[in-house]
This record gives C-alpha cells, sequence and structure tokens, in this order.
C-alpha cells in the first residue's frame, strides 16, 4: 500500500507542474508582464506636433529641429581627439573638457557634447558620424511661433507633470503637453499617437535586439495639422492697436460664429516658452500682477457691460410688447428711482425720446422704464426677473458659452433666488434699476458681448464661437455648426439695429464713422470699482463698443473692451472701426484716427490705483 | 554476487538519466554563451564534472556491495566529522560555510552526506532486531536523520536541510506509524494558515471550531479526550509557528514565503528572482525560442541561472513543449525506479533505492515549485541538469547505487 504512495506522490506533483507550467507558458501570454519586465526597454516614436494655420493658411505655429551631439565615452577612441574635434568643428580644448565632464558623468552612458546644433551645422556633423564610434546624434523638436501674437489663444506646450502622468496613462516623464490654450484643447489632434518598439536588454542596459520579434511594437499615428479662425494681419493689427492700453479685443464672423481676432492686451511671446529660459520667463509672467499677460481679458474678464446692455433690454421691451418704437419716455435728465435715489442721464432735461432716440444718445432713463415694464409686467417682480433672465440667457450671456479654449468665465446676470436672498424677499423692481443700464450685478465677458453682437448681426441667432475652422483628416464640433436662437423674434432686431447705426451717424460714436461702410454699434461706459487697502475706490470707467459691419450684411462682430479708457467713444468704438475697416477693405485709410489709438497711452491711468495720493478719475 | 547481470541491468533509467544530464550540458552552454568566459566556467567544468562523476560511480558499482554494508556506520561517522569540519574550515560561498576547497575545485560534503545516510538507515533499519514499530528505533533512526540536518542548518544551508526530510518519506513507506505523518502534515497546515490569516484570527478559529465540536460531543456523549489534546495541540503549533516565523526565520525567509504565498508583491525586490523567472517561461511560449535564442537568458537577468534556475532557461529556449519532455523524462525515471524497487524483497536494498528515489524526487520537486513560483526561493538544483559538480556526483551516487542494487534483486542473498 506505502509502496504506491509514492508512485502516487509522483504523479500528482508532475501533473500539478505541468498545469501551472500550460497556464504560465501557454495560457498568459499577456502584455501585462512587458511593464514588470526588467528587461524589456520601451522606444517611442513620436509623431512631429501638428502645424497651426489662420483661416488664410498663413502659418502661425511650426517646429523647429534642432540636434544634439552626445557622446558614450567608453567607446570613443581618445588618441582620435584632434581629428574628432575637427571633423564635428569643435575646439579641442573645449572638446577635451566636455569629454571629461562627460567621462565623469557616466563612462557607458551617453551625455550631450554639444547641444542647439542647428540643421545647417548638423550636415556637415553628420557626414563624418561614421567615422568616430561613440558619438550619435538625438533630433529635438520645439514649438516655433512665426508671429508674436494671441499668446494665451494658441497656448504652449511643456513637459507632464506628475498629476498629469497620474491622470493621463498616455504620457511617461519627460514628455510635451500643450499647456494652456489650443494647444491645449486640441492636444490629442495635434500631438497623434506616438508609436512604440520593445526592445530586449540583457543585464547591463544594453540592447540585445527587438523584444519578440516586434509582435507587440506599435507604429506611431501621425498628427494632425490644425488650421484656426482667427485672421492673423487682422490679430496683429489689434495688437499694435492695442499698445499700452489694457483690454480686448474680440472679433467674430456672425454668419459661422468663427473668432476673427482675439486681442489680449498686454501679451507676450510665445517664444519666450520654449527653450531653457521657459521656465524663468514664465515665472516672469506669472508674477506680473498688475498687468496680468497670462489673464485672458477676452475670454476671463468679468465686467460690468454698461450701457451696451441697453440693447439686450430694447430687446426683450420690444418682444414682450412693453414698448414699440413709437413708445417716448420723458427724460427728466435722469431717473427717480427710489427716495433720494437717482439715476443720472447725460441727455437734455425734458425731453421725450424714441427708441431710435433713447438708442444713439443711450438715455439712461428710456431703458429704466422699459426695464422696471418688463419686470413688472408679470404678476410679481420674482416671475418678471425670472422671466427677463431666460431672455438674457438666450443670447449667451450668464454661462459658459462653450468654445473650444480652455480659458473662460461664465458672467453673471441675476435671477429672482438671488435678490431673494440678497434683500430677503423684499425687493421690487426698481431695486434691480441698474440691470436697465448693464449696471450693477451684472457681468459679462467680452467674448459674450462680441457673441451678443453677432446674434443681433444675425438677427436672433448665433453659432457658438469657437476657434477652429479646420482640422485635417478630421472634423469639427458639430456644436459649432448649430444655430442657437435667442427668445426675441427676429424682426424686432430691425428697430435696434437702426437705432445702432444712427449711433455712429448721429450719436454717441459719431468719430467711429466711416464713409462707405454702415456700422450698426453701441457704447459703453461701466463705472467700476478697486479695493485699496480695503477701501473701495471707483476707477475711471471701463470704455466699450460692440457692434458689426455692415450692418445689412454684417461680416464681422466685435467687441472692444478697454479698461479704464473712459467713455466708449474715446477708445473703444475708434478701435472698433479701425479693425472693422482693417478686416473689410484690408487698408486704413484713416490714418489720423490710427495714429490717435496708435499713440493712446493709457499707462498713466493703470498707474493710480498704485498711487498713494489721491487721484481723479474719469478726466 | 557483486557483478553486474546484464539481463536485470536498468539500461532505460540510465538511458533516462543520460539524456537529461545531457539535456544539462545544453543548457548550461546556452546560459554561458553569450560570455566567452563563463563558456569556458560553466560549460567545460560541468563536463569534466560529469566524467569524473561517472569514473566514480563506474569504481562504487565495481566494489563488492558488502563492502558498502559492512562500512555504513563508519562511512556515515566520516562525513558527520566532515560536516563539523566545514563549518570549522569551509570556504565561505553565498553565506554559507558549506565548501571544502581543494585545488581549483570545492567540494560539498552535505551533497555527499546525502547517499552516505541513505546508506546509513538502510543498514540500520535493515537489521533484523530493528522493528520500525518500536518507539527506540524510530528515535534512533530520526536522530541519524537529524544529524547531518543539524549540522547542515549550522552552516546555514536550509536548502539541503529541508532534502534530509525526504527520508521521512523512505520511513514512512518503510512502515512509520501514520501518526507521524498526521502530525507533520497538521503542523504544516496550521503553520501556513497562520502566516497567512494571521496569530489572532486562526486563535479564534480554532477557537471556534473545538468549542462547537466540544458542545456536539458534551451533546452526544462522547469521550473528549482526544480532543483536549487536538485542541492544545492545534494552539501550541499556532503559537510556535508564530513564534518560529517572527523571531527565529531571517527577514528574507519571511519575505521569501510572503511573495510566494501572495502576501507581498515585489516584483523588483524580494520577488525579483521569482518575476524573473516566471517573465522567461512566458517569453518560451508553447514552442520557445529556440536554442540559444531566449531573450531573458541571453539578457541573464535570471540569478543562478545556470545551476538552480536552469529550468527556467529551459521553460524559454525550448517552451512549454521542452519542459514538458523534461518534466516527462523525470516522472518516467522516479516511477521506473520506484517501481523496480517496490519488488525489491532485501530491505537494506530497498530502503537504500527509495532514499536514492525520495531525494531525486524532492530535489525534483523542490527545485521546479520553485522555479515556476509556487514553492519558496529555496536554493536546491535540479537533479542531473543544474551545473555543480558535488551536486551532481552525490546524484550520480544516489542512482548508481540504485542500478546495483536494482541489478541484485533476483539474487539470492
Amino acid at each position: 500500500m506505502r509502496d504506491k504512495l509514492l508512485q502516487l506522490l509522483i504523479i500528482s506533483v508532475g501533473l500539478l507542474v505541468i498545469v501551472k507550467l500550460f497556464s504560465l507558458q501557454v495560457l498568459n501570454n499577456s502584455f501585462s508582464l512587458i511593464n514588470n519586465n526588467a528587461s524589456v526597454q520601451k522606444i517611442y516614436e513620436f509623431p512631429e506636433r501638428g502645424y497651426i494655420y489662420d483661416r488664410n493658411k498663413k502659418l502661425v505655429v511650426s517646429n523647429d529641429f534642432s540636434y544634439d551631439l552626445l557622446v558614450v565615452p567608453k567607446d570613443v577612441n581618445q588618441a582620435d581627439s584632434i581629428i574628432i574635434s575637427k571633423d564635428f568643428n569643435i575646439d579641442l580644448k573645449i572638446f577635451r573638457k566636455r569629454f571629461l565632464e562627460a567621462k565623469r558623468f557616466s563612462n557607458v552612458k551617453a551625455s550631450i557634447l554639444l547641444s542647439n546644433i542647428s540643421k545647417h551645422e548638423y550636415a556637415p556633423i553628420q557626414e563624418k558620424l561614421w567615422k568616430h564610434s561613440g558619438f550619435f546624434i538625438q533630433k529635438k523638436s520645439k514649438r516655433t511661433y512665426n508671429a508674436s501674437t494671441a499668446a494665451n489663444l494658441l497656448g504652449y506646450i511643456s513637459e507632464v507633470n506628475k498629476f498629469e502622468i497620474e491622470k493621463n496613462s498616455y504620457y511617461e516623464i519627460g514628455e510635451m503637453i500643450g499647456r494652456q490654450g489650443l494647444e491645449k484643447t486640441y492636444e490629442n489632434k495635434l500631438r497623434g499617437i506616438k508609436g512604440v518598439k520593445f526592445f530586449q536588454k540583457d543585464k547591463f542596459n544594453r540592447i540585445i535586439g527587438s523584444f519578440k520579434n516586434g509582435s507587440f511594437d506599435t507604429l506611431p499615428n501621425a498628427s494632425k495639422d490644425l488650421t484656426i479662425t482667427i485672421d492673423l494681419d487682422l490679430q496683429q493689427y489689434g495688437d499694435s492697436l492695442m499698445l499700452n492700453k489694457r483690454g480686448s479685443i474680440v472679433a467674430i464672423e456672425p454668419k459661422s460664429g468663427e473668432i476673427l481676432a482675439l486681442v489680449n492686451s498686454p501679451s507676450y511671446d510665445l517664444n519666450s516658452l520654449v527653450d531653457k529660459n521657459r521656465s524663468l520667463n514664465y515665472k516672469k509672467l506669472e508674477s506680473d500682477s498688475v498687468g496680468k499677460p497670462l489673464f485672458e481679458r477676452g475670454l476671463q474678464g468679468q465686467y460690468s457691460p454698461g450701457s451696451t446692455f441697453k440693447i439686450i433690454n430694447a430687446l426683450i421691451g420690444l418682444q414682450e410688447n412693453i414698448i414699440n418704437n413709437k413708445t417716448l419716455h420723458k427724460c427728466e435728465g435722469g431717473h427717480f428711482y427710489a427716495k433720494n435715489a437717482f439715476m443720472r442721464c447725460h441727455t437734455k432735461e425734458a425731453t421725450f425720446s424714441d427708441l431710435n432716440n433713447a438708442i444713439y444718445t443711450s438715455c439712461n432713463t428710456y431703458f429704466a422704464k422699459t426695464y422696471k415694464g418688463i419686470i413688472e409686467n408679470y404678476e410679481s417682480s420674482s416671475v418678471g426677473l425670472d422671466k427677463w433672465n431666460d431672455y438674457v440667457k438666450s443670447f449667451g450671456f450668464g454661462n459658459y458659452l462653450g468654445y473650444d479654449h480652455p480659458n473662460g468665465k461664465p458672467g453673471f446676470i441675476p435671477t429672482s433666488k438671488y435678490y431673494n436672498r440678497w434683500y430677503n424677499n423684499s425687493w421690487r423692481a426698481v431695486t434691480t434699476i441698474s440691470n436697465s443700464i448693464g449696471q450693477g450685478e451684472i457681468l459679462t465677458t467680452p467674448v459674450q458681448l462680441a457673441n451678443f453682437a453677432a446674434t443681433i448681426a444675425n438677427r436672433g441667432w448665433y453659432i457658438t464661437p469657437h476657434f477652429v475652422k479646420e482640422i485635417e483628416n478630421d472634423s469639427i464640433n458639430d456644436d459649432f455648426k448649430r444655430k442657437n436662437t435667442t427668445l426675441v423674434e427676429p424682426q424686432h432686431f430691425e428697430p435696434i439695429i437702426k437705432g445702432m447705426v444712427d449711433v455712429i451717424d448721429i450719436g454717441t460714436a459719431t468719430n467711429s464713422k466711416i464713409n462707405d461702410i454702415k456700422i450698426a454699434g453701441k457704447t459703453g461706459t461701466a463705472e467700476n470699482f478697486v479695493r485699496i487697502g480695503g477701501i473701495r475706490k471707483q476707477l475711471t470707467d471701463h470704455s466699450i463698443f460692440i457692434g458689426f459691419a455692415p450692418a445689412d450684411d454684417p461680416k464681422i462682430a466685435i467687441c472692444v473692451f478697454i479698461e479704464n479708457g473712459y467713455w466708449g467713444s474715446r477708445w473703444a468704438a475708434p478701435i472698433s472701426s479701425l479693425m472693422i475697416e482693417k478686416y473689410i477693405k484690408k487698408e486704413i485709410n484713416r490714418k489720423w484716427l490710427e495714429k490717435y489709438i496708435l499713440d493712446g497711452d493709457l499707462s498713466s491711468e493703470y498707474l493710480k490705483p498704485y498711487l498713494t495720493t489721491n487721484f481723479t478719475i474719469n478726466e | 554476487m557483486s557483478s553486474i547481470k546484464a539481463k536485470n541491468f536498468d539500461l532505460i533509467s540510465l538511458m533516462l538519466v543520460i539524456s537529461l544530464i545531457f539535456i544539462g550540458l545544453i543548457n548550461i552552454y546556452s546560459v554561458s554563451y553569450s560570455d566567452a568566459n563563463s563558456i569556458e566556467n560553466f560549460f567545460s567544468k560541468q563536463l569534466i564534472f560529469v566524467i569524473f562523476s561517472f569514473s566514480i560511480c563506474l569504481i562504487l558499482i565495481l566494489l563488492d556491495i558488502n563492502f558498502y554494508f559492512k562500512y555504513a556506520s563508519i562511512i556515515y561517522i566520516i562525513l558527520l566529522l566532515s560536516l563539523i569540519l566545514v563549518l570549522i574550515f569551509g570556504k565561505e560561498i553565498n553565506g554559507a560555510k558549506s565548501w571544502f576547497n581543494f585545488i581549483g575545485f570545492s567540494l560539498q560534503p552535505s551533497e555527499i552526506m546525502k547517499p552516505v545516510t541513505a546508506l546509513a538507515i538502510a543498514k540500520y533499519l535493515s537489521n533484523i532486531h530493528s522493528d520500525i514499530k518500536n518507539l527506540k528505533i524510530q528515535f534512533y533512526s530520526f536522530i541519524i536523520i537529524l544529524a547531518p540536518i543539524s549540522l547542515i542548518l549550522l552552516q546555514p544551508d536550509p536548502g539541503t536541510a529541508l532534502i534530509f526530510l525526504s527520508f521521512y518519506l523512505v520511513l514512512h513507506i518503510v512502515g512509520l506509524p501514520s501518526l507521524y505523518l498526521n502530525i507533520f502534515v497538521s503542523i504544516s497546515i496550521l503553520f501556513i494558515s497562520t502566516i497567512v490569516i494571521g496569530m489572532n484570527m486562526m486563535l479564534i478559529i480554532i477557537g471556534c471550531v473545538f468549542s462547537i465540536m466540544f458542545l456536539y460531543m458534551i451533546y452526544k456523549k462522547i469521550k473528549k479526550n482526544k480532543l483536549i489534546y487536538l485542541s492544545f495541540f492545534s494552539v501550541i503549533s499556532v503559537l510556535i509557528s508564530t513564534l518560529i516565523f517572527e523571531s527565529i526565520f531571517e527577514q528574507r525567509h519571511r519575505d521569501r514565503i510572503n511573495v510566494v504565498l501572495g502576501i507581498e508583491k515585489d516584483l523588483s525586490g524580494i520577488g525579483y528572482n521569482t518575476n524573473q523567472s516566471k517573465l522567461a517561461f512566458n517569453s518560451g511560449g508553447f514552442f520557445g525560442q529556440g536554442f540559444l535564442k531566449g531573450t531573458q537568458t541571453k539578457g541573464d537577468f535570471i540569478p543562478e541561472q545556470h545551476s538552480d534556475y536552469i529550468f527556467a532557461t529551459i521553460g524559454e529556449e525550448w517552451g512549454f513543449f521542452g519542459s514538458l519532455v523534461v518534466i516527462s523524462l523525470f516522472i518516467i525515471l522516479l516511477l521506473r525506479m520506484s517501481e523496480r524497487t517496490a519488488k525489491q524483497t532485501n530491505l537494506f536494498y530497498k530502503i537504500f533505492s527509495y532514499s536514492a528515489i525520495a531525494i531525486i524526487f524532492f530535489h525534483f520537486t523542490i527545485n521546479i515549485s520553485m522555479v515556476i513560483g509556487i514553492f519558496p526561493t529555496v536554493g536546491i538544483p535540479l537533479p542531473f541538469i543544474s551545473y555543480g559538480g558535488s551536486s551532481l556526483l552525490s546524484f550520480m551516487i544516489l542512482f548508481a547505487g540504485y542500478l546495483k542494487i536494482d541489478s541484485q534483486k533476483k539474487s539470492k542473498w
């Protein structure tokens, strides 16, 4: 009996081992083993990052190559140093010094001997490379920006950080990722997909051949070029106009929602963020808390829209039948909305305004009364305000617009809930009367205002503004083709547009007239405040203009926002008109106006909050 | 009587062993192929070992079997002395003092101790007065086995010491009461369970199980003496297991056990060998990478690839197919040897043969299990295949002993 025990044991051990081996060798041929395998080295092949072109196919962002000459000291025949230094065109002393440094770092690992060799210098070196063992060339690619503009819009690339590596298993240490702007939004398209080759290493870390005959290797997937909606000429012209001013220009093609220009001032040169001084330069930009060049005002700046917002109240008034274009309101030089509360108005006292007149003179009283009418048209202020809120939001205000750029702010359009909490449920239309003239709680971003201008230009609809025009071998987001319709019917836009044309012809912005282009627009002047040492101080008003042209067949809608520029007609309107002229006529006839803007310098205005002495505003 | 009768000679087993040695040589060549120096070192040295071992075995086979019977005790004592001497004069390799250094070659007395212990135990138990059911005889048998174990543990070489437990299997086959086996198996189970689920949990489980059984027995009015002993035994086993594991084992031993039991996963540290070896098998696939083409093998990632981990090379270069051939050769050899030994009537012959089989079987089982990652890392060679002079000599002596005895079985002696 016990004689059989041994045989039984032998057979069972044999079977057990065979089963385990079968599972290990035949069943479990898994890829996961590669990752824990000390003997497998992955070598990646990166596709060249995609180029970025403007709407006219002008190259905006491309790549430049430079080469590094690397050396593995142990493989070098040192007796040849003189010939080597001659062949590679390195001074013999420098060569010897660097070679020694490399050797000190590691005899078997590669060190950089010469870095940033240009294409031009590379050719003769490459010809002689075969003569000397222990040297090899490594190609490096870096982003080049052919136009120093639209820095925040384009964004930049830099090495992935630990957080990004954890979040996305695609990336590994040392790889580049689009970190801001369109480089970030279209990272996957611009990047392509890297290919990988697996190599077998020996225990000395030497590659001894391909791993499993390359059965796990993958080919790189080419990157895609991006064509953006920006008109580079217009964008750069905008840059020049914005010199020494702070603010933004957002120009949109109304019928397509394509953003033609997004100018941010102050800006910076992206080329300063590519080479080895990158982090230093970035810190400088980041720490500039006065100019805030990294703050994309056009997308992130939330301001009171000022008088430009009167237009929307007029539109809602028409839709809600509170006013029609015959409605007259008496202006008493202002509007008493509560006891001892008086909204001043710059129109003459005791005149009657109709809608057209109210728009081009920007009469506060008229719009205050209209707004009051809208809110009081319903059973309660709450219902009225929420109805008003729905209208305003249908124009793209009060929320993220949904464009293809990572930066943005929603702005703010108050709801009844907001006032209920603030005023403890006891408020009336007049309590919120500032909403009528775009002051108070309302916050909008310049891109929302530009989109608003485009919506008026389209007579009631807009396509979500966007920056992508075309992706090579790919399609763009369907959201950028769909019309968003407002709650105001198209017929109500015509009287408004007539008023806006008159703003330029006979109204608040006559200085911005172009003889053969009919511009429709609205100026705005927004009060703004700053906290200095805990004390709220008023600064010079922001200068705002929204508009589009030609009024009958709009090609461009625009919003210009000049921080602390005072009247809308002082800076924003002329800048808008120059942008419109540049875009439509490609050249500027009104050289005097251009000179006035180019020479305009608001630097002293921006210094005011930092002065220790008292300052005056709105001069 | 001393002559080998050609008719009874187990030629097939000899052919199997020669095949295994040949496979060993091929793979040792492959492992050392990438490095010119180690070819000279490992492959040609192993070739010398093979020739040397065969010559020694030929001499041993030609000697009269009575010689061994007569001098078994003396040879055993001489070898025990050599185990003591190696602790004093031995050369330390890999942290163990197990080697005598002669001109150029080293010898591991603990390896030679294996056939010698087999001889000693065979002689002791084949004595007409030695009844294995007798407690005193059991005690002395254990002493014969435990003496070399203790000396080897002092070197320290726990792997080789572990192999001496194979004699226990022999004792069991020739009639040692099952109680010992039961105790041994229970302790093993308790030991492993304690490591896996921890001492406190084990004590709780034991407490629960025995309480339930106890209550059941009270209810059924069954005698409870045995149960009380059993519960005591279990609790003490658990406590001692914990004590051994935590205090006597060194961290590296604990780590190795933990890796196999899946408690720890550290693929670059403790589990490195096992992981690399598993990768080699995986890389081999069904038909293998081919002779001299194993990537893990060429990369030289597996430590002790020429000796203890040689089976990984076989697995990678010859695939599942190759591993299957080697395992089949072993299984056929061991089954054939044990079947022929079972027919043996002479107790001295039988015990020695079984010892030879058990030792080879233990080596085979532990080594292969270790290489494929189902047993903790224990440095012991794969019989006939792994590089190493002393171990090859030891296996060849055991096998030669079997061959000689096997050819004798028809004689009346």
